[in-house]
């Protein structure tokens, strides 16, 4: 296809982010601001479902590539889309515009700059999925932390200041081991592209390390169990959309940094890390489920509960069967909608009392009858209920890794229960029971734009969670690509080193 | 000998512009802004006469005097950022009564300086060079000779500098002892690393260049001389002298050193190593944000340094695009302390930035877009200035030099994180004097342009580097 359509999906908004910007001593320019941005986003969202329509479902490679020279004789600026990677795009689309909608009732101060950042990060984070090459992936990757650290750090709660430096250094540290990484491999294959790269084959006795080095990226991100604690206190302090757009697509990089680059490029390395990986992960969902139990904020519990789903998530990808990166594909793009859905949810609260903890609730459902509807229907989704995605998710995860090891598949399995258990509980005593606080009698509900915003979030989940169909097909082929690919080269890679 | 002096041309106009300048100085009463504009002017015409000169290198004057791209670009470099730096730091210079006639031309007297500097393929020639730009930069640390802070730092640079000139001279003498010339080309055939005494020398004369690029562990007077002098200075000396000495260090290690290799190589990972940690987390507890950036100059040095430790022309071209990006960064955030000033007195403490950036988005958005610069965040320019030092490190199987530099890169990651939070989390604490000049404006925005876009085209700067280098 002639039609740069990636770049135009990536660049849009940081088009109408410079227009915003270059706009803002006119009067009355908060409104017009946030239309801007409403157009703006719900362009790109439409593009890249036109983007989706147009994709071809069948076939293996990489479609709508686009390369540029770039740092020339180096570097080229290659794009691309595959089954996977078109879904996150869908995904960051979707869940901006339902940000930029989220803060028109929550951000009241610096609405504009507050517009900016989003709209940047959309434009990083869309690169992020799109880039075919190492240096333009870290570039982006890197660059989407300065708008979430403004984003945090200026309309962010009491800690804010706090949370904001501990996301961005834990992040940063953990990145700069990948640049090291990537140009060690560019000195090794002599290129960055990663289907050049895929071609030549990174020989086996470098893969460790680099495979450890990429690692310590994409665990960071992700987050897994140790190193999560930046996740809690970004989630908490970070205003609703921040929180939103953090558990909905930032989280998902990290994933999706392992199904892109850690599994097809070093084989040798995934095999042999998979069990510290089946290990991390499980020690996440049932250490962070407890911790999550005892959560009085809510934020924080939906936050550990974040790092929990994302260890189905990653158990899902390395057992690198067929149902298990299906799996893993399908819980990050559901618990992408049903984390933002319950962020949404809590913002709600928190935009009338101003208080995140739990005890400051209890019987909601008495004066505000349409919110507990939504919030017990993402919380049902949250911990799986059949007709939900995210009972798919964690289904085809069981699934993938019962195949590969019964007693790692019944620990994760008691997570599921734990799931159930904090996201029950948090229901009980935030919507159900006796009304403790005076002030809840007079909450309002639901307003128009909160209930069109939860609404379809909820009408999503629930149609994919009974046709699933549209999403798996999209990846069906990729994914089988990818296990493919990895059998082979795993297979090329010990018989050369016989 | 005509055809010598046509190669000369540079110098030699710069030096009658200079006695011309000089005298309108003398004679016109309160010239300092027709001296200032004269000056700005012989730059200019500076420029274009160098622009015209032939890019071949060639030796005059029994070899000791060397034209080729690479003094030129150094030399276009140099009078570029003066030529900023002078623009953009009009209005400091009138605000504080340091506005005198002096002031530009000594300046252009230390670039002379520095010109001979870069050119010289002779130890002597050098050090005359080196010497004229250090006296000249004592005077300029002490120009607000009424304040007790600026001559403290000028008595303190002259001291501190004379004592590293010694050693480097005595490293000269060394040299010429050893290997009886005091030509680059000769020295260099003559020197290998059998010989402890040539070893010697080139330590001292390491210590010296170490001195004047302010690198660990003779970065002492860097903090002191930066905080001390008048702003408008402490501007000039972090972008030209270091490009001038960063320039003839490479210099050194290119010709009269190029035998010894693996022997100043260790000394320079040390340096760089050291340069980068101490640049790092010295500058934590900062809060004058001259001395920030005394700290943060030294850090950049490091990783400049590491460029240079890999001892290939790549990694020699990965050190000048670095420095090059760093002046742009430099300039620019000087331009906008230019601009911090509170009720008629300039601050310089970072808390009188809490919060500006309700009052002053424009100006909180430049420093925003230097300092992620500065911390080496993509896509700002600052990024790649890393990117391809650690790239040639890396090529060169130093994987401890480059995970040492990034890893430093977090931790001062975190001090230019804390402006920023002074600058937009923190609660406002008072707005800035309004300062309604353009060629301030012009150059926060000139740098910041270039500094977000630069990942537009990343490999220009590269290209004229490696094209001015191979010729």
């Amino acid at each position: 296809m002639d039609f740069p359509i990636l770049s135009l999906i990536i660049f849009l908004p940081l088009l109408g982010a410079t227009f915003i910007f270059l706009f803002r001593y006119q009067k009355d320019n908060n409104k017009s601001a946030i239309y801007v941005s409403i157009f703006t986003s719900l362009a790109n969202l439409l593009l890249s479902l036109f983007l989706w329509f147009s994709f071809d479902n069948n076939y293996s490679g990489f479609q709508f590539i686009e390369e540029k020279n770039w740092i020339s004789g180096l570097i080229k600026f290659k794009l691309g889309i595959d089954g996977i990677s078109i879904l996150f795009i869908l995904l960051t689309a979707f869940i901006t515009p339902i940000c930029i909608f989220s803060c028109i009732n929550s951000v009241k101060e610096r609405v504009k700059e507050f517009l900016i950042a989003i709209l940047v990060l959309e434009t990083f984070m869309i690169g992020v999925f799109c880039s075919l090459d190492l240096v333009i992936f870290y570039l982006f990757f890197e660059a989407g932390l300065i708008p979430m650290f403004l984003i945090i750090g200026i309309w962010g709660g009491e800690r804010r200041v706090y949370s904001a430096f501990k996301f961005f250094l834990y992040t940063l540290l953990g990145s700069v081991l990948m640049l090291v990484a990537i140009i060690s491999i560019y000195w090794i294959t002599g290129t960055t592209d990663i289907t050049s790269i895929h071609e030549i084959k990174i020989p086996s006795e470098f893969q460790h390390l680099l495979w450890l080095a990429f690692f310590s990226s994409f665990a960071v991100k992700m987050p897994m169990w140790p190193v999560h604690t930046w996740l809690p206190d970004a989630h908490v302090e970070a205003p609703t959309a921040g929180s939103v757009i953090l558990a909905a697509i930032l989280l998902k990089m990290g994933g999706y940094g392992f199904l892109r680059f850690s599994i097809p490029l070093f084989p040798i390395a995934t095999e042999y890390f998979t069990p510290m990986i089946y290990f991390l992960s499980l020690i996440a969902i049932i250490y962070t489920s407890l911790v999550a139990l005892m959560q009085e904020d809510m934020k924080k519990l939906i936050a550990y509960s974040s790092v929990a789903h994302m260890g189905y998530v990653t158990l899902g990808i390395f057992t690198l069967t067929k149902q298990g990166i299906d799996g893993g594909m399908f819980q990050m793009l559901s618990h992408g909608l049903i984390s933002a859905a319950l962020f949404l949810c809590v913002g709600v609260l928190y935009d009338r009392s101003h208080s995140r903890l739990i005890e400051t609730y209890g019987g909601v459902v008495n004066s505000i009858p349409k919110y507990s509807l939504v919030f017990i229907i993402f919380a049902l989704a949250a911990l799986g209920l059949p007709g939900t995605t995210g009972f798919l998710g964690e289904f085809l995860v069981l699934i993938g890794i019962f195949q590969k090891n019964y007693l790692i598949g019944l620990v994760a399995t008691i997570g599921v229960v734990l799931c159930a258990a904090y996201m029950l509980w948090l229901s009980k005593r935030v919507i159900f029971g006796q009304i403790k606080n005076p002030e809840i009698k007079t909450l309002k509900d639901v307003n128009f734009s909160e209930g069109t915003i939860l609404f379809i979030l909820a009408t999503i989940v629930i149609f994919f969670g009974f046709y699933p169909d549209p999403l798996l097909n999209t990846m069906n082929v990729s994914v089988n690509g990818l296990i493919d690919n990895y059998e082979k080269d795993l297979i090329y890679h010990l018989s050369a080193s016989k | 000998m005509t055809y010598n002096l046509n190669i000369l041309l540079p110098e030699i106009f710069l030096s009658i512009s200079i006695f011309l300048i000089l005298m309108v100085g003398v004679f016109f009463k309160k010239s300092y802004n027709l001296v200032t504009n004269l000056s700005l002017i012989a730059l200019v015409i500076l420029i274009v006469i160098i622009l015209n000169t032939e890019s071949t290198s060639v030796k005059i004057f029994t070899d000791s005097f060397i034209r080729d791209g690479y003094a030129k670009f150094i030399k276009i470099l140099i009078i570029i950022s003066t030529i900023f730096i002078l623009l953009s730091s009009q209005v400091f210079i009138k605000d504080n009564n340091i506005a005198k006639f002096e002031y530009p031309i000594i300046i252009l007297l230390s670039i002379l300086g520095m010109f001979f500097m870069v050119s010289s393929n002779d130890l002597i020639l050098f050090y005359l060079g080196l010497e004229l730009q250090s006296l000249s930069l004592y005077v300029l640390a002490a120009i607000d000779r009424d304040n007790t802070r600026s001559t403290e730092s000028g008595v303190k640079y002259f001291v501190l500098s004379a004592l590293s000139s010694g050693l480097l001279l005595y490293g000269c003498s060394l040299l010429y002892g050893f290997t009886g010339s005091t030509n680059f080309d000769i020295i260099s055939n003559s020197l290998n690393t059998s010989s402890v005494g040539s070893i010697f020398a080139m330590v001292f004369i390491l210590v010296g260049l170490a001195f004047k690029v302010s690198a660990v562990p003779f970065h002492m007077w860097t903090p002191d001389v930066y905080e001390g002098s008048p702003t408008s200075i402490t501007n000039f000396f972090s972008a030209a002298p270091k490009v001038a000495g960063l320039a003839v260090l490479i210099r050194f290690m290119q010709t009269p050193f190029e035998n010894i290799l693996v022997e100043w190589q260790t000394i320079i990972i040390f340096i760089s190593i050291a340069s980068m940690i101490l640049g790092a987390v010295a500058a934590i507890g900062q809060n004058n944000i001259k001395r920030l950036m005394a700290y943060s100059s030294i850090g950049h040095i490091g990783y400049a340094l590491a460029g240079v430790a890999t001892g290939t022309d790549s990694g020699y071209m990965s050190s000048i695009v670095y420095i090059t990006i760093y002046i742009v960064m430099s300039i620019g955030m000087f331009a906008c302390i230019f601009l911090m000033k509170k009720n008629g007195k300039y601050t310089e403490k970072i808390y009188d930035l809490s919060g500006i950036s309700k009052k002053h988005p424009l100006v909180a958005i430049s420093f925003l877009i230097i300092l992620f610069s500065l911390a080496g965040i993509p896509p700002l320019g600052g990024f790649f200035a890393k990117f391809y030092v650690f790239m040639t490190v890396i090529e060169n199987g130093m994987y401890f030099l480059a995970i040492v530099g990034l890893l430093t890169t977090v931790i001062s990651a975190f001090y230019y994180l804390r402006i920023i939070k002074i600058i937009y989390f923190d609660e406002f604490a008072g707005s800035f004097d309004r300062i309604r000049n353009f060629s301030i404006t012009g150059t926060i925005f000139l740098s910041c342009i270039l500094l977000a876009t630069f990942f537009l085209y990343p490999s220009t700067l590269n290209n004229i580097v490696s094209l001015v280098f191979t010729s």
